[in-house]
């Protein structure tokens, strides 16, 4: 993974909760077997509608988006946020958001940033009303300041390390095999097992 | 000091904690399947990486499969060819299509046996939260994170905060499993679980058999939580007793033991807690767009105009637009297009069982398209045995192969634009059936009742008198 650290950019605001991630990324294009992609797919159904804000040009080329509350709902799928990734976000302003999706996000570092919801509201309107605001997302000092905001948000540090050192999860966790190891020799006897 | 169920558990998966880390956990049981794998098996070999322990992994075939004949989707059969190759180069044992085990993975676990109290249980599937049913700790999981229980049988978790929703009280008659659940969405909402296990407790869910359990704890994840769990108890026990991969013989009794010791201590506190009368639950009908978007059957669709808060009234707003509804209009004067019955919720025979009760000696309304769809071959054939394929078939209703099917409309099952379906399944998002593809959740037994009446309706609203099993 990359190393994430400070990300800078216009935003493309989505003025709308509960964001599912079957909106984010339908079932059908999830039968692809590649991991990447899937910015195609990207809010596929809504992008439809002229109207919508994807569509709209003033927004194109946006690396933060701005949505409601409880984004990134539903499924565990982490096709949603590699099409976000692959459509060039590197970060989601929101005022909450799913656990799995959270997590998801952090694998792929891809920042989910939580942050108050009158503090989204004042910069999701200060966006829409002028779409070329820059906003930045600083992972080491934990700040995101943009129009309207300089806030601290919260990640927590072992997170916040891993992405800004660009570590592979799994690379961490094996480095804890002896701990594995020993943990298995523990475990009971008659807990389920497969044989093939 | 004293402890959650949840707590219990969690502690016993511990393999290190440090400061200002993550816990890391060993996980007992890893469920995949074929749309959420193929990129983690990648990543294997990307890094010559291999399946640490193959043992405690099984894989099945059920979100792209076709569950009735005719041509194959080439782009669905590529997803599980991939799947069977990765079984195949790593060990791992799988139920494809066509084999008697195969079914949905939130099926077969438990129906196995497989699925027992005080494990940690893995999928990369939302729904795994099914699996607390057992009080198991049952966490869905990204295609990143299978790939790391993959080559290390561990996950790295930060722990959640504890819930309890208690359901105290008798269910009034009618009312079941998955009334419960969607009453308690609709109270709790949509975010309400979020950062949270929560635990399901009360008389009432108590009284629930193992499979009403499992509906209520599958959609868990639909109230944001990060699993579900009820403690284990006889009810539990007589469930697993002899299934296949249950312990036996001695290793029976000490399970036993161990599992006995799982339940939440007398004097354990939550970090929350909601309480729930179950007396005053009813027959629900979603009428939105997500599951919180709930109203008894009684009710009619809300008005949008009356909701305080200005996201929500949007958000109702908008869900009423998509799903072509009126505010104020009475629940039981919607008529849907299309009934399913099936997906991880509710496709277990109790389920089947609960429906076919409802359509025995009735027909499916004219013009109206009706689909059961098991969640497993195993449930099909124990169904076919009690004959509940011929009441389904006998009402006009399609007896398919298991699946997911219409639940999300990875297959050919799908709603078209503007269809609207009474669904026994766990989601209502857009276009969650087919694109365009109106959906109202709700239990199998008012999916059975609507499809014979043309609009929702319960089974008393047609004088069946269902002996409430779950
Ligand atoms: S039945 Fe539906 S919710 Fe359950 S695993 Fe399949 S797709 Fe997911």
């Amino acid at each position: 993974m990359e190393p994430v650290t400070t990300i800078t950019g216009t935003a493309l605001p989505l003025d709308r909760s509960d964001v599912d991630t079957d909106q984010i990324v339908s079932a059908e294009s999830l039968k692809r077997i590649e991991r990447t992609g899937f910015g195609p797919f990207l809010f596929a159904e809504w992008r439809k509608d002229p109207g919508f804000v994807l569509n709209d040009l003033r927004f194109a080329g946006a690396s933060i988006l701005i949505a409601g509350p409880n984004f990134g709902c539903g499924s565990s799928r982490e096709h949603a946020p590699w099409a976000l990734e692959d459509a060039g976000f590197r970060a989601i302003l929101a005022p909450s958001f799913a656990d799995i999706f959270r997590n998801n996000c952090y694998k792929i570092g891809l920042l989910p940033v939580e942050l108050p919801v009158e503090v989204v509201r004042r910069v999701m309107d200060a966006v829409l009303r002028d779409p070329t605001l820059q906003i930045t997302v600083d992972l080491g000092a934990r700040r995101v300041t943009g129009p309207g905001v300089d806030e601290v948000f919260e990640i927590d540090d072992f997170t916040r390390w891993r992405l800004l050192e660009g570590l592979d999860d799994i690379g961490l966790t094996l480095r804890h095999g002896d701990a594995i190891d020993a943990y298995e020799i523990t475990r009971s006897e008659w807990l389920p097992r497969i044989r093939t | 000091m004293p402890q959650t169920l949840s707590e219990k558990v969690w502690e016993r998966h511990v393999v290190h904690r440090a400061e200002a880390e993550p816990d890391l956990l060993y996980v007992d049981l890893h469920l995949i399947h074929e749309v959420t794998s193929p990129q983690a098996f990648d990543g294997l070999r990307v890094h010559g990486r291999r399946v640490r322990r193959a043992d405690l992994t099984v894989a099945t075939m059920d979100h792209n499969v076709p569950t009735a004949p005719g041509p194959e989707d080439p782009i669905s059969a590529r997803q599980m060819e991939a799947l069977a190759r990765n079984c195949e180069e790593f060990g791992i044992m799988l139920f494809p299509t066509g084999h008697p085990g195969q079914g949905i993975v939130h099926v077969i676990g438990p129906q196995m046996g497989l699925t027992q109290p005080g494990l940690l249980i893995v999928c990369g599937d939302s729904h795994t939260s099914t699996h607390g049913a057992f009080g198991a700790l049952a966490i869905g999981i990204g295609t990143s994170e299978v790939e790391h229980v993959l080559a290390t049988q561990t996950l790295p978790q930060k722990r959640p905060g504890t819930l309890a929703v208690t359901v105290e009280g008798d269910l009034p008659h009618g009312v079941t499993a998955k009334d419960v659940i969607l009453g308690i969405i609709a109270r709790i909402g949509t975010g309400g679980g979020v950062g949270h296990i929560i635990e399901y407790r009360g008389s009432a869910i108590r009284s629930l058999s193992m499979e009403g359990r499992m509906t209520v704890c599958n959609m868990s994840i639909e109230g944001g939580a990060r699993a579900g769990m009820v403690a284990p108890d006889d009810t539990t026990f007589a469930y697993l007793e002899g299934r296949p991969q249950a312990p036996k013989g001695s290793d029976w009794d000490r399970a036993l033991d161990e599992w006995r010791s799982l339940a939440t201590d007398p004097d354990a506190m939550f970090d929350e807690e909601v309480v729930i009368d179950a007396a005053r639950l009813t027959s629900y009908v979603s009428w939105g767009t997500n599951p919180g978007q709930t109203v008894s059957i009684d009710d009619a669709v809300p008005d949008p105009a009356s909701l305080e808060d200005a996201t929500k009234r949007e958000s109702a707003e908008r869900a009423l637009a998509y799903m072509g509804l009126e505010p104020g209009t009475a629940i039981r004067d919607i008529r849907p297009d299309t009934v399913f019955i099936g997906s991880c919720t509710n496709s277990r025979i109790s389920d089947l069982r609960e429906a076919a009760a409802v359509l025995h000696g009735r027909r499916v309304r004219e013009g109206l398209r009706a689909m059961v769809v098991p969640g497993s071959m195993l449930v099909k054939v124990q169904a076919e045995k009690e004959g509940l394929d011929q009441v389904f078939k006998a009402a006009g209703f399609e007896w398919r192969d298991a699946g997911c099917s219409m639940c999300l409309a990875m297959n050919p099952d799908k709603l078209s634009p503007g269809e609207r379906c009474a669904s026994t399944s766990n989601r209502n998002f857009e276009g969650r059936q087919g694109r365009g593809g109106r959906t109202h959740l709700v239990s199998p037994a008012v999916a059975a009742a609507t499809a014979v009446a043309g609009h929702f309706c319960t089974p008393a609203d047609l004088g069946v008198d269902l002996a409430r099993e779950d």
